[in-house]
């Protein structure tokens, strides 16, 4: 459907009508995914326990990141990890099944929202404290450049995470190592409930996060990451460079998380639920949000692609109304599936010699 | 069985060697680990699955659980126990918790080597016996060899086990020499040895306390008592059942360990046997243990609080006297 020689010229970067498209679909489906976890709390409560953390905004990031993978490559996330499963085309049923604690799930109900993997995938999985999942990402990439196979690691983590020791130890070894792992710094603006700028010294001095590059003689690029084919470049490049053997990059993609940090904090009795975002309940900066909510990456993305045409208003519509039936498929089985009997606790707790 | 003498540590080594020869997963790093081109490892393996490390505890530990959940076995040589406070939450809380978080779909078979418990005048940093904090932390499993030949076979099992496994090594154990079985040698987890049998009563011991309990024995037989020596070799998974089964032939159980008393294996059996064990029990329970203090630097001091064979035997006596008074 595109036509260079119009003035709507769109540069897909050579994916193809069929990728973009596809690039989109996994944006919204990841949202409506996301909303659905949301809408939980209130729709059916007690059936989300202890905390989640949604990727809403940071579609077009994780989608444009995973684009840049061939099979073979494998990445490490964080506690907001449901979006990464998605792109790589994980079971949302069994997602939501583990995120309402159900036998069916993705882990069998041992996991929950925090800690999703999907090995077979590349998915190798998360760490739940902040930065430790890095060096996992460095590792892994060790074992990729000793199997010599060319395979590529993506580690995500946030900007909260590049002030722990543990981003500092893995980016020094694995630029001495020249490991094919690429960081990708998604930079949300805020650690929780702190904004950048009062934890982070590059930020203070107004300069990007990618400045932490410099120090392990790593190329370090930022990037607008609510435009899914900019990161979708970024990661390509980096990816390019690190199969080539030349070693690691360190991406910051700018995202803006749409939601709180994370559901609401209480002891069990007191139901949960999805606080306001913290630019408006610490900070105040309510035009702020207001500007981030225009800027929604999946809305804009649908516009480019319908402005380049790529996609039509029609397929987009479908897009959605596919992307709520799935859901509404994952949240109906998750609530009807089984929980685990209470003794499975048990296992697990060693692996066991395979038989 | 052929067999040769060599010493604590070269048989530790000598594990990892014939493990990194059968399976070329297996990879060793740290911050003592190759580094020059003659070095023996890096000569036989290479410089890919031998490294070196900077002075980085996190993320070493983090890399071999990263190398691992992507289908290595790295073994981390960590130095000494220590540094792994450094580095805890790798210890305790990442590769240990996936297997199990996962529901099982991946696997982090690693092994964290590291040395302790070297009260030779190193002070109150890098003397501790630590292992209490680690025993008891689900899917770690932890090893305390206290023969050449038991830290050759549990070495040997900790590479080819298939969960995160620390490997203690006793500093004051180092250099003594006794024989180790030839080629292939796979001390099971799990599974307590008696050192030497006894009637009268039950000794436990670890790592350095070992040959110190069973010094106490043999000074204790030539006054007609006969003391069980039981090393259980692993402290998780702990085989409480040896010692259970020991307790209900002797009546009695003397417990020497070099730890702290309330960060003890001790302190942990001694809580089986007295719930499981309780109508074998001809006399309380008695503990030999680190006094609870940091290790002083002058020899004296670092001497008063460690556990000895006169302790040991004073312990013994005190349990096989005892008649319905306080111990």
């Amino acid at each position: 459907m595109t036509d260079p020689a119009t003035d709507t010229a769109f540069d897909g970067r050579g994916l193809g009508t069929e990728r973009l498209v596809e690039l989109y679909r996994q944006m919204v489906r990841i949202r409506e995914f996301e909303e659905r976890v949301k809408r939980t709390f209130a729709e059916h409560p007690g059936v989300i326990r202890g905390h989640t953390h949604l990727a809403d905004g940071a579609e077009a990031s994780i989608v444009g990141s995973v684009a840049a993978l061939r099979p073979g490559d494998q990445l490490t996330a964080t506690y907001r990890c449901h979006g990464y499963p998605i792109a790589l085309g994980s079971d949302t049923a069994a997602m939501m099944a583990e995120i309402y604690g159900r036998a069916t799930g993705t882990c069998g109900g041992y996991g929950g929202s925090m800690h999703l993997c999907d090995p077979e995938r590349g998915f190798l999985g998360t760490s739940g404290i902040v930065g430790q999942g890095i060096p996992h990402a460095t590792g892994a990439a060790w074992a990729a450049q000793i199997r010599g196979d060319r395979d590529v690691v993506l580690g995500f983590f946030g900007d909260g995470a590049s002030k722990q020791g543990a981003f500092h130890e893995s980016l020094n070894i694995a630029a001495l190592w020249k490991l094919p792992v690429v960081y990708v710094l998604e930079n949300n603006s805020f650690s929780a409930g702190v904004r950048t700028e009062q934890e982070d010294a590059n930020a203070a001095a107004g300069e990007p996060l990618a400045t932490k590059a410099r120090a392990y003689s790593m190329p370090g690029v930022t990037v607008d990451g609510g435009d899914p084919l900019a990161v979708y470049d970024a990661l390509s490049a980096a990816v390019a460079r690190a199969r080539a053997g030349e070693g690691p990059t360190l991406v910051e993609s700018r995202v803006y998380r749409l939601s709180a940090h994370g559901n609401s904090i209480a002891p069990p009795g007191v139901p949960l639920h999805y606080p306001e975002h913290e630019a408006i309940s610490r900070f105040g900066a309510v035009e702020e949000y207001e500007a981030a909510k225009r800027g929604d990456p999946v809305p804009r993305f649908r516009a480019a692609l319908v402005a380049g045409g790529v996609l039509s208003d029609a397929l987009a519509r479908s897009i959605l109304a596919d992307a709520a039936e799935e859901m509404q498929h994952a949240v109906d089985t998750a609530l009807a599936a089984p929980f685990p009997e209470p003794a499975a606790a048990l296992e697990h707790v060693y692996a066991e010699a395979p038989a | 069985m052929s067999t040769h003498e060599t010493t604590y540590i070269g048989a530790v080594m000598e594990a990892i060697d014939l493990e990194m020869a059968r399976d070329e997963r297996v990879l060793l790093l740290g911050q003592s680990v190759g580094g020059r081109p003659d070095d023996p490892f890096v000569q036989r393996y290479g410089e890919n699955r031998v490294r070196v490390t900077p002075i980085s505890e996190t993320a070493e530990i983090g890399m071999a659980v990263g190398a691992a959940l992507a289908g290595m076995r790295p073994v981390v040589d960590a130095t000494m126990a220590e540094f792994l406070l450094v580095a805890m939450d790798q210890v305790v809380n990442e590769g240990n918790r996936f297997h199990h978080m996962s529901g099982g779909r991946v696997r982090v078979p690693m092994v964290l080597k590291a040395g302790y418990g070297f009260t030779a005048g190193w002070a109150g940093q890098h003397t501790g016996s630590i292992y209490g904090m680690f025993m008891g932390v689900p899917g770690l499993k932890v090893a305390l060899p206290s023969t050449p030949a038991d830290a050759k076979g549990l070495m040997a099992s900790a590479i080819r086990d298939d969960n995160p496994v620390l490997f203690l090594h006793h500093y004051l154990l180092t250099l003594d020499r006794g024989e180790v079985p030839d080629g292939e040698h796979l001390v099971p987890f799990g599974q307590a040895v008696i050192r030497r049998p006894g009637a009268d009563v039950t000794l436990v011991a670890t790592g350095w306390t070992v040959p110190m309990a069973l010094a106490a024995a043999a000074t204790l037989a030539a006054d007609g008592i006969e003391a069980e020596v039981i090393d259980p070799r692993t402290i998780a998974p702990l085989d409480t059942a040896t010692v259970l089964a020991s307790v209900r032939r002797t009546g009695r159980l003397v417990l020497v360990d070099q730890a702290t008393r309330h960060a003890s294996v001790s302190a942990v059996l001694a809580a089986e046997v007295a719930e499981a064990g309780f109508d074998a029990l001809r006399a309380p329970i008695v503990q030999v243990t680190g006094l609870d203090a940091g290790i002083a630097y002058s020899r004296p001091m670092e001497e008063h609080v460690l556990p000895d064979e006169a302790k040991v035997v004073a312990a013994v006596r005190r349990v096989v006297e005892y008649s319905g008074t306080r111990v």
